[in-house]
């Protein structure tokens, strides 16, 4: 692997960029490894990263259906913030808010992490108990959280309209919340993955798995059986589909979630804001894009399309909020399938297939998760056990009723 | 005029000079210019900076493909960022600056980037600025922000207005040019409802840049007279300077319509500044045309090198022809087209062409270099183009050949051929073929769910003749499929350009290797990515068009790539050994062109934005000073301050008032859902946790809703109307959620079932009044017997109130003797004020939500969505009284399994802190040991906390862990700021414990 720093650049410039390898290579894919990712989304590219650097575990396969980071980890609005209610998901958003703290550092890729800090806008009296809640909860979790005035808001974001059809009465704070740049997180594990011996393998499509005892030895795919001790699926979307195929059902909706961006425009917003109450969120991107998140479609739906009348409702939210942004204009939009636990909790978990392990239902807010995600789905895989982290995120809990229900208590999770 | 204005020709008015200033000096144009020909025509060719390495540069297109020619229009509240010269129409007074520069864009200290572009390429910054950590917010990111963007964000609000409009018609035909408007010619006579969409501000389109001959006539008389036919026809919708954005699932076109962009934001106006339509139609017709594609050769982005085509369309269009000495490159048959224009519009004109062999036939009035290309540009921002290098080209393409010459110029004129404009078919989830001799990716003619046909250029057909005739014979065709047959009319025209040869050469190759020396080979203009950027990507493994994309920036701009993406494949198709078709095609997402937010927007602004819902008492409570308070998309008061009462002292008052005499609470805004049919008792059986078997006629009960996982999520009274009809109530702010809800399981679920559900919630106006003295204040204004023995507690009775016909409800949310007056919702102001004026003597008071949540907290009732959250059974708000024992109910089963089933769940307490003055903060977490800095291990919070007058203490409710088996205990709540508040846990009931007050 090439090393990334200033001067390396500097001497590659001299060659005109000619001498640059790649940043990860396209093997042929063996008969057999230790493990197979199924997935190569950031989750999954962030797994094989840490099966290889933390777990010792090098002989793996990332298998992605088409081009990697081409599902949800490229079509986010890139959110990171571990500013959650439950005491099991601020352990294990927060456990990634701290690998990103270090990210761009570890994998020698610059992924933009920036903690430019984010506002939970409350608009009502509900709200305001809601973060009232949220707010004391993730401060004795140990994590940062601060109350702010309407005023100060106001002179955060100057453009707002506090006034707006519901009125901003406080905001919840957190100043290590911010954004990062999606491909590069891809890119960046990739390239980490592949350095320390993982293979990646795009165009590989999983289509079923081979089961032998009710244990997996295996997976069928698009470029012909390949063998493994163990089989970690990562795949958002379809992961609903992909448990089919193992004879197992995965208690997951699977939506279109829409964004979309603004045209370039000179730096303005500089945190990252959402509002539940009017349904808005927004950022500015290094490019000078907005970057905006709709909510997903009411129909379930495989096609990354969403309809157009949610683009509506969420620029109507965001001009009443902002209506600075009126004659400022949409330059692309699109959408991503998001699968929807009745929980809106991820699940990473062991099945009823031995040595197939699940890690989705990430939904609409995985991204922020993507290295503490991979981190304990990969220990948990190597130990066969699960990480203590990841433990209580168990499919399992939907049996037992022990759900992390963080959409009953906030409605929104981005 | 100036030397670039012709003399003749063109669609402007040369007696109506329009004055406009660009970067502080002010031109003259012509009426009927767009300022990107207004500023061609005064020479201005240097327009704007590049993004990343502050090139300067130019105007290249006439239309939306111009990634370069966008500037920030006005000042002020009309300022508006990124707005494309080329599609401008030129008004009196416009003002407009380029973007991206500074201080000016001749001199722009920016440019340095371009000193440093040898290290600045793709991918550079994913390499870099990681040391010291700190540094990439604090330093790095800052400077990176800074330099991003292009245009300004107003400042001021926007005073325009935008609207949105809905339209079906049966064929849309998006675009008319002579594919369009002969398919629109054809579909007017078959009587459906046809819609005629164009972007440009009149039809035409390649007609204007290039007209010919049709029916015998100049293309300008039958352009006028096809208009006069579609105007006359009433069938036919023809919509202007309207442009197809976005093609969704289903034929449902969104486009948005420039209505005053044409005229000076300050005319007055009524109209909106623009309009979003949103078109349903039965089958469409695309005739979006094609655009031209340009070279990738030795800096190839300067100021004064242009698409052909739009030369030709400055010299037709808008009577400017922007050099006097061109040099037209080329790689096929169609710039010789534009070649001869220019010539005619008196320019010397010398061609370039790339193709070895060259028909003679095009060669015979030009100065011809064959098998030749441009390898570099004389340019500088003070003198412009001064002349360009041309080098003979090996036969492989690869390299150049013999020594080169020198041609003087101030015009580079270009075309490497034509790219059909799929997008719309492609955001149809159309797929595409690779045509390999025309060099253009071409519809591949099937849809999925949106009928569908491209024509003309749009499909990769060039002919004038032939376009027109694939126009009507879709117009006639997709109309068959809508069983109507119309006769395909097809006009006749003089010209019908057979396409000719093309070259391939994706990249022209110059006297250094490509991506090394200075010059520079764009593929991608806006941002900055050359034909050695994607050599990088494809070196570093970014093979897959996606990844390009993203790793190049190529087609990510506010041109989503129309002049760039083609290029940018081709090139990786080179460098990885495969064919264009083989690299694939990136999918188009929507908009067409950045789409205005305000337009997407609509009306639905302010106060239309989620309209405020407010009752028929509204104004009795705005008159007596209420502070409102919103609950979902209700006002409703809050609470009554009396001569400056602070909040605090205003609900203290009122919570007295209602214990020791009478209050009145507007409770019109609960839910309230009529249940009807044969199967409505059954169907409540399996809505609530209680049993519903035996409520007689006219008797009410409390119940609580729970979800699939048995937990809480809304409750409220029912009341026996009759044996199958039921009147429910909800929670405020549940109340659609429970209506979707009762759908959801009606329609899923239990389809046989005869229950109707129907939203009554405006219907009812509803009075709570509360209070010992409530009976006989009402007792004055009904006829209804209020003894306890005719009308005891839980029951509903149906008189006359204030001579209004009303259903009295007997319950009580605060526990004090209480009727729920509900009237038809139109005469709620007038009883409201009979009910105020009868009240008088018993110091009658109106009370507000934030009393209302005292007083209900004071008797431990719950709020639903306050004291719950989604993870809370009955049982764990103490009510196992409400759980029936019946077979089934919704989510019943669910509190058999193992974590809903065990001990030491959360559970609703009452709290009292030590110091009876001390509100705990709701939210507020307690913990099983307080340590000197978080982490520490909560075991719950407070959920409802109030200073309670009525017990003269402040009063708390809680979900703590275990809670029921912990009575008595005290427990610490740690503060944000660090403090701890201890409090005793108790039953949740503060007052009256026993129940008398209500039920007496
Ligand atoms: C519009 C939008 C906005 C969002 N905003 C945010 C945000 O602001 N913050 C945040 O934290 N999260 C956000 N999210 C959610 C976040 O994007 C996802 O949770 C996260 O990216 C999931 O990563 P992943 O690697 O699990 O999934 P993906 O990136 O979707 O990866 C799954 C991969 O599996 C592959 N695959 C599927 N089936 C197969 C098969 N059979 N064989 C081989 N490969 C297969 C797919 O091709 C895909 O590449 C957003 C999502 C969307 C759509």
């Amino acid at each position: 692997m090439a090393h990334f720093s200033v001067f390396s650049l500097v001497r590659n410039a001299l060659n005109y960029h000619k001498d640059w390898p790649r940043q990860w290579r396209s093997p042929e894919p063996k008969s057999h490894y230790d493990v197979i990712i199924v997935g190569g989304g950031a989750h999954g590219l962030a797994t094989a990263y840490y099966l290889a650097t933390e777990c010792g575990i090098t002989n793996v396969a990332v298998l992605e259906r088409a081009w990697i980071g081409g599902g949800n980890s490229g079509r986010n609005t890139t959110i990171v913030r571990s500013n959650y209610l439950w005491d099991e998901s601020a352990a294990l958003y927060d456990h990634s808010v701290k690998l990103w703290e270090g990210l761009s550092q570890e994998l020698n890729y610059n992924v933009m992490f920036s903690q430019r800090g984010l506002l939970h806008l409350a608009h009502s009296v509900h709200d305001m108990q809601e973060i009232g809640r949220r707010g004391s909860a993730i401060h004795l979790n140990g994590i940062d959280s601060e109350f702010v005035t309407p005023e100060k808001v106001k002179e955060m974001v100057p453009f707002i309209n506090l006034n707006c059809r519901y009125p901003v009465m406080g905001a919840l704070l957190q100043r290590r919340g911010g954004t990062a740049l999606h491909d590069a997180v891809v890119w960046g594990y990739a390239r980490g993955a592949d350095a320390a011996g993982v293979d990646i393998i795009q165009n590989c499509e999983v289509t079923g798995f081979k089961i032998e005892d009710n244990t997996v030895v295996g997976v069928e795919t698009s470029r012909g059986d390949i063998m493994a001790n163990k089989v970690g699926v990562v795949a958002a979307g379809h992961s609903s589909v992909m448990a089919e195929m193992a004879g197992f059902r995965m208690p997951l909706e699977s939506f279109p979630l829409q964004a979309l961006v603004s045209e370039p425009l000179k730096p303005l917003v500089d945190n990252v804001i959402m509002s539940n109450g009017v349904h808005a969120y927004i950022s500015q991107s290094d490019k000078g894009e907005l970057v905006i998140g709709a909510s997903s479609d009411a129909y379930t739906s495989y096609s990354q399309r969403g309809g157009f009348n949610v683009i509506e409702d969420t620029l109507q939210a965001i001009c009443e909020l902002y209506p600075v942004f009126k004659r400022v204009k949409m330059m692309r939009q699109w959408a991503g399938i998001v699968d929807v636990t009745v929980d809106r909790s991820p699940i990473i978990t062991k099945t009823p297939v031995n040595n197939l392990y699940f890690n989705c239902g990430w939904g609409t807010g995985g991204f922020k998760a993507t290295p503490g995600s991979g981190n304990v789905f990969a220990h948990s895989i190597a130990r066969g056990e699960m990480h203590p982290v990841a433990e209580p995120f168990s499919m399992f809990r939907f049996h037992s009723g022990a759900l992390i229900d963080e959409g009953a208590a906030a409605a929104v999770a981005h | 005029m100036s030397q670039y204005r012709l003399k003749q020709g063109g669609r402007i008015d040369r007696n109506k000079s329009v004055s406009f200033v660009f970067n502080g000096k002010r031109y003259q144009g012509c009426e009927g210019d767009t300022l990107a020909s207004a500023l061609l025509a005064n020479g201005v060719h240097l327009v704007s900076r590049s993004f990343k390495y502050h090139r300067p540069r130019g105007i290249m297109g006439h239309g939306w493909e111009d990634p370069n020619a966008q500037i920030q229009l006005e000042k002020g509240a009309f300022t508006t960022p990124n707005v494309f010269a080329t599609i401008q129409e030129l008004y009196n007074g416009l003002e407009a600056e380029s973007q991206n520069c500074w201080p000016s864009v001749e001199k722009d200290i920016g440019a340095i980037n371009s000193m440093l572009s040898r290290f600045y390429v793709a991918g550079f910054y994913y390499k870099t600025f990681k040391w010291p950590r700190a540094a990439w917010e604090t330093l790095y990111e800052k400077v990176i922000r800074r330099a991003a963007g292009m245009g300004k964000v107003p400042e001021l609000p926007d005073p325009h207005r935008y609207e949105h409009m809905h339209a079906y018609c049966d064929l849309a035909i998006v675009g008319a040019g002579p594919a369009g408007i002969a398919a629109a010619l054809t579909a007017a006579k078959s009587g459906k409802r046809i819609m005629l969409i164009e972007d440009a501000p009149e039809l035409g389109g390649s007609l204007l840049g290039e007209p010919g001959t049709i029916d015998g006539a100049p293309s300008d008389q039958w352009l006028a007279s096809a208009k006069a036919e579609l105007d006359a026809a009433e069938n036919v919708t023809v919509l202007t300077r309207t442009q197809v954005a976005g093609y969704y699932d289903y034929n449902y076109l969104v486009a948005s319509e420039r209505v005053t962009h044409h005229l000076s934001p300050n005319t007055p106006s009524k109209a909106p500044r623009e309009r979003l339509w949103k078109i349903r139609a039965e089958r469409v017709v695309l005739a979006t045309g094609a655009i031209e594609r340009p070279m990738v050769f030795a800096d190839n982005d300067r100021p004064g090198i242009m698409m052909a085509s739009s030369v030709m369309a400055y010299i037709n269009h808008y009577g400017v022809c922007p050099g006097q000495k061109i040099v037209v490159f080329t790689n096929n048959d169609s710039a010789y087209r534009a070649a001869a224009a220019m010539q005619d519009a008196g320019a010397s004109v010398v061609v370039v062409d790339v193709r070895a062999e060259v028909d003679e036939a095009l060669k015979a009035k030009f100065e011809v270099h064959c098998g030749a290309g441009i390898t570099g540009v004389d340019y500088s921002v003070k003198n412009g183009i001064r002349s360009v290098d041309v080098h003979a080209i090996s036969a492989d393409g690869s390299t150049i050949e013999g020594p080169g010459s020198t041609i003087e110029c101030d015009l580079v004129a270009q075309s490497a051929g034509w790219q059909p404009t799929v997008h719309l078919h492609t955001q149809a989830r159309g797929k595409l073929n690779w045509d390999a001799d025309r060099l253009c990716f071409v519809p591949n003619g099937t849809h999925v769910v949106n009928p569908n046909t491209s024509v003309g250029a749009a499909n990769g057909t060039f002919g004038l003749a032939d376009v027109m005739a694939e126009g009507a014979a879709a117009a006639k065709s997709l109309l068959a499929e809508l069983s109507v047959d119309v006769e395909a009319v097809v006009p006749s025209a003089a010209e019908n350009h057979a396409f000719g040869s093309i070259r391939e050469l994706w990249i022209v190759p110059t006297t250094h290797p490509v991506g090394e020396g200075k010059k520079k080979h764009f593929h991608e203009y806006q941002n900055d990515a050359t034909a050695a950027d994607v050599w990088l990507a494809k070196r570093e493994g970014f093979e897959s068009v996606e990844h390009l994309k993203r790793y190049t920036n190529t087609g990510r701009g506010t041109d989503q790539g129309k002049l760039s993406n083609v290029n940018g494949l081709a090139i990786m198709a080179g460098a990885r050994g495969l064919t264009v078709p083989e690299v694939g095609f990136t999918t188009f997402r929507p908009p067409y062109t950045p789409l205005t937010f305000g337009a997407v927007m609509g009306q639905t602004n302010d106060d239309t934005f989620t309209p405020a819902r407010q009752t028929a008492m509204h104004q009795c409570h705005v008159e007596r000073g209420a502070v409102f308070e919103d609950v979902g998309d209700w006002k409703r008061p809050w609470y009554f301050p009396k001569h400056g009462e602070s909040m605090h002292d205003a609900v203290q008052r009122e919570c007295l008032a209602v214990r020791q005499s009478v209050g009145v609470l507007d409770a019109s805004t609960l839910g309230k859902i009529d249940i009807k049919g044969k199967d409505a008792r059954k169907f409540l059986n399996m809505l609530y946790t209680n049993n519903w078997s035996k409520l007689g006629e006219g008797r009410c009960r409390y119940g609580l809703m729970v979800n699939e996982h048995g937990m809480v999520f809304d409750d409220g009274v029912t009341t026996c109307i009759g044996e199958d009809h039921f009147h429910m109530t909800t929670t405020t702010g549940g109340a659609a959620r429970v209506m979707t809800w009762i759908e959801e399981w009606l329609q899923t679920e239990w389809p046989d079932w005869e229950v109707y559900a129907t939203s009554v919630t405006e219907q009812w106006s509803v009075l709570s009044i509360n209070g010992p003295k409530s009976r006989e204040l009402l007792a004055e204004l009904t006829d209804i017997d209020l003894s306890s023995e005719a009308f005891p507690f839980m029951s509903m009775r149906e008189g006359n109130v204030c001579g209004v016909p009303a259903r009295v409800y007997r319950i009580s949310f605060t526990g004090e003797l209480t009727y729920e007056v509900n009237v038809p919702a139109r005469y709620g102001r007038y009883v409201w004020e009979q009910v105020f004026k009868a009240g008088e003597k018993y110091d009658i008071v109106p009370y507000g939500t934030e009393a209302m949540h005292v007083l209900r907290a004071e008797k431990g009732f719950i709020i639903a969505g306050q004291d719950t959250d989604g993870t809370m059974t009955p049982m764990d708000l103490g009510m196992d009284w409400i759980v029936g024992k019946k077979e089934d109910a919704i989510g019943r089963r669910s509190w058999s399994r193992s974590d809903t089933s065990r001990a030491g769940r959360k559970q609703l307490v009452g709290l009292l802190t030590q110091d009876p003055n001390v509100v705990l903060p709701e939210g507020t977490h307690a913990v099983s040991r307080v340590l000197p800095a978080p982490p520490m291990d909560m075991i719950g919070h407070v959920t409802s906390s109030y200073m309670s007058p009525n017990c003269g203490r402040s009063i708390a409710m809680g979900l703590i862990k275990d809670g029921l088996n912990r009575m008595g205990q005290t427990i610490d709540f740690v503060l944000m700021d660090g403090t701890s508040v201890p409090a005793k846990i108790v039953k949740p009931i503060f007052f009256d414990e026993a129940g008398e007050r209500g039920r007496d």
